[in-house]
């Protein structure tokens, strides 16, 4: 609509709140979407790198070196993991995803030397087939969970919770339960199927040191056992899950997407990212395990989309960071060849979040087996694998500029804040001043 | 009740060996054999994710999880065990002569559980597959979210017995204290009691089917609906 004086837009009820009551008036339930948060938050945007002039010396592009690598779960396990990069797939399940795109993100992620990890549904032989590094989800439902695939991966995550719906479980609509889902799941074809927000067979810090126990037991030792929270009191969370005896935290801002949830959830539960991350540090580094060998690792995640992300979570404490939506996004999500497609779903390019209703113009986020037909897994992992590859050669452009010579060497000290809310949550300087809001005086 | 001892073809003394070397040395042994563990002293994860058809008899009271994970083998406990006894057992056999604290058998796919005592809270939550036979009685909130196999109770049922239950067929012969959202009592068929005669035959216990009643899901929840938010 062009601009009429006169007619004023409420800031209050603008047109999306309105649209809102009105679908809410007319369905009596409420929204259920996927992504994540899509409301304006403080995040990587609001934060700046220092690049070296005279206080500090650069190094040369494309001629000094700038590692990668990172080692993940050397605390306890056996056989630690060894990337290539620090961007590693979050897990998605096989069921919110097609067995094509989990076997893309496979390729993708094993061309460039990192890792993948499984989801609220089992782990999928094509999955399993082609990723290098796979990381087995450990869920409340324990869907598909049994003691060979177990030890067929490479790590376990015990997963209390994803920055999108923190305190929640997970609804897959019965529109994606097909014949396979359903029987990876022992659950009939066709139903709603509710994942739980609570373990089983554990509550609090006390019985998950001994089901971390009984995991390792299983699995003779061998693999780092990873600890996922969504991040909402993190600085507490991230302590008991070190004490409880992860090798590895994950840490899932209020931006890390879903694939089916409530919106007012997604949109009004958890932390952003940005203010997760020094909390989790401040955790690890009191307990002695940040950084130090055979420490305890962290992994963030929660709207990492750029090179310049990676390199600001890790300049804040991060160890590596994992990628969900921008990992579909690079698949083909969101295409604008679908353009067509989506407007008869009432979304478009760019905007399409119903992964829900597995009526995906992509074929990613879906179990119709003609829609699948359309993503081709080798050509989706070789554009995942070429995103990767820029996320990488980006964050090392920037440690570069700031005479690193990996990227682990980044720290707190290369980034200002461009916001008061930014500089607060990260706890780095305004930019052209010492203060840290909350921290030091002006 | 009493249940066959086989003369053992190895005896772990857990006063003097860990956990770690008791189930790394369980993890290595190949059928057909007999382990005796003694002195177990309440610790946890005590043979779990075993993988072989051998037989394994623990003479004393356990910890969490244990025969956690359990495939192929068949593992008495001759005392009393703690959380997640056999919780997610592929299959095989677990018995627990005394009683059995909460989560027993949560999420197991499929072998056989018994306990010959109580069972506590959410005995087979989220079963997959499981069959479980309790002599005596089990706590509130079990087989939530059950989503298959049988569970069959010879005492009485806490509360919330079944809540959220999709296909998983429950057994009592005492009382129920309240069943949870969606279960409902249901026709005793004469293919339940043979159902039924054969679980307790399988679980060693004298006791007349037709003094059970059968509970299950009806099956109204399985789609979410705006008119059933009360439930939820």
């Amino acid at each position: 609509m062009t601009f009429r004086p006169g007619l004023r837009e409420s800031a209050t009820f603008d047109r999306n709140v309105i649209h809102e009551i009105q679908r809410a008036a007319a369905t009596g339930i409420y929204d259920i979407r996927g992504w994540g948060a899509k409301r304006k938050v403080p995040h990587f945007d609001d934060l700046l790198f220092l690049g070296a002039s005279m206080s500090r010396y650069p190094l040369e592009g494309y001629r000094e070196k700038c590692e990668t690598d990172v080692v993940l779960g050397d605390r306890n396990a056996k056989y630690p993991l060894h990337l290539d990069i620090p961007v590693t797939i979050a897990g998605m399940s096989f069921g919110a995803l097609s067995g094509r795109a989990k076997e893309a993100l496979g390729r993708g992620a094993s061309e460039v030397g990192t890792s993948t990890t499984t989801g609220d549904g089992g782990m999928t032989p094509e999955e399993r087939g082609q990723s290098k590094h796979l990381i087995y989800q450990y869920l409340p439902s324990r869907y598909g969970m049994n003691p060979d695939d177990l030890r067929k991966a490479d790590a376990i995550e015990v997963v209390l919770g994803q920055g999108a719906k923190p305190g929640g479980g997970g609804m897959l609509l019965g529109q994606k339960i097909t014949e396979r889902v359903a029987g990876m799941r022992t659950l009939p074809v066709g139903i709603d199927q509710r994942s739980a927000c609570r373990h089983p067979d554990w509550t609090g810090p006390d019985d998950l040191a001994i089901k971390i126990l009984e995991l390792r037991e299983i699995t003779g030792w061998e693999k780092p056992i990873y600890v996922k929270v969504g991040a909402t009191r993190t600085y507490y969370d991230v302590k008991l899950a070190v004490k409880s005896g992860a090798d590895v935290v994950v840490v899932d801002g209020m931006q890390g997407g879903t694939a089916a949830t409530q919106d007012v959830f997604i949109e009004h539960v958890g932390i952003p990212t940005l203010a997760a991350i020094p909390q989790a540090v401040q955790a690890l580094q009191e307990m002695g395990v940040h950084r130090t060998p055979g420490g305890v690792q962290l992994i963030v995640s929660g709207g990492i989309r750029s090179g310049a992300d990676v390199a600001k979570a890790m300049a804040l404490g991060a160890d590596a960071v994992a990628i969900g939506t921008a990992a579909l996004i690079a698949l083909g999500d969101n295409d604008p060849k679908y353009q067509a497609e989506y407007e008869k779903l009432g979304s478009a390019a760019g905007f399409y979040d119903d992964f829900q209703d597995g009526k995906d113009p992509a074929g990613i986020t879906t179990q119709d087996p003609e829609l699948q037909a359309r993503f081709d897994p080798v050509d989706g992992g070789r554009r995942l694998a070429n995103y990767l590859r820029v996320l990488t050669m980006e964050a090392q452009t920037i440690a570069r500029a700031c005479g690193k010579s990996h990227l682990r060497n980044l720290e707190p000290q290369d980034l200002v804040a461009v916001t008061m809310e930014a500089a607060a949550m990260a706890r780095v300087p305004l930019a052209g001043t010492d203060w840290i809001p909350g921290r030091s005086t002006f | 009740m009493t249940t066959e001892i086989l003369a053992p073809t190895a005896t772990y003394d857990l006063a003097v060996t860990s956990t770690r070397e008791l189930n790394a040395a369980l993890h290595a042994t190949e059928a057909p054999a007999s382990v005796q563990i003694v002195n177990p002293q309440g610790a946890h994860a005590l043979a779990c994710g075993l993988n072989q058809p051998i037989d394994v008899r623990i003479d004393g009271h356990v910890g969490y999880y244990a025969a956690g994970m359990n495939k192929h083998a068949n593992v008495t406990i001759d005392g009393n065990a703690g959380v997640g006894v056999a919780e997610n057992m592929m299959s095989g056999t677990v018995r627990v002569t005394g009683d059995a604290s909460q989560s027993a058998g949560a999420t197991a796919h499929g072998g056989l559980l018994v306990i010959e005592g109580n069972a506590a809270a959410r005995c087979g939550i989220s079963m997959k597959g499981v069959d479980i036979v309790v002599g005596g009685d089990i706590g509130h909130m079990s087989a939530f979210m059950g989503q298959a196999g049988r569970l069959v109770v010879l005492g009485d049922a806490g509360e919330a017995l079944g809540d959220s239950l999709y296909e998983v067929r429950i057994y009592v012969r005492g009382s129920v204290a309240s069943l949870g959202a969606d279960c409902v009592k249901k026709e005793m068929r004469p293919e339940h009691i043979a159902e039924l005669q054969d679980l307790l035959d399988r679980a060693g216990f004298d006791a007349d089917p037709s003094e059970f009643t059968r509970y299950g899901s009806a099956r109204q929840l399985y789609h979410f609906h705006v008119d059933n938010a009360s439930a939820y």
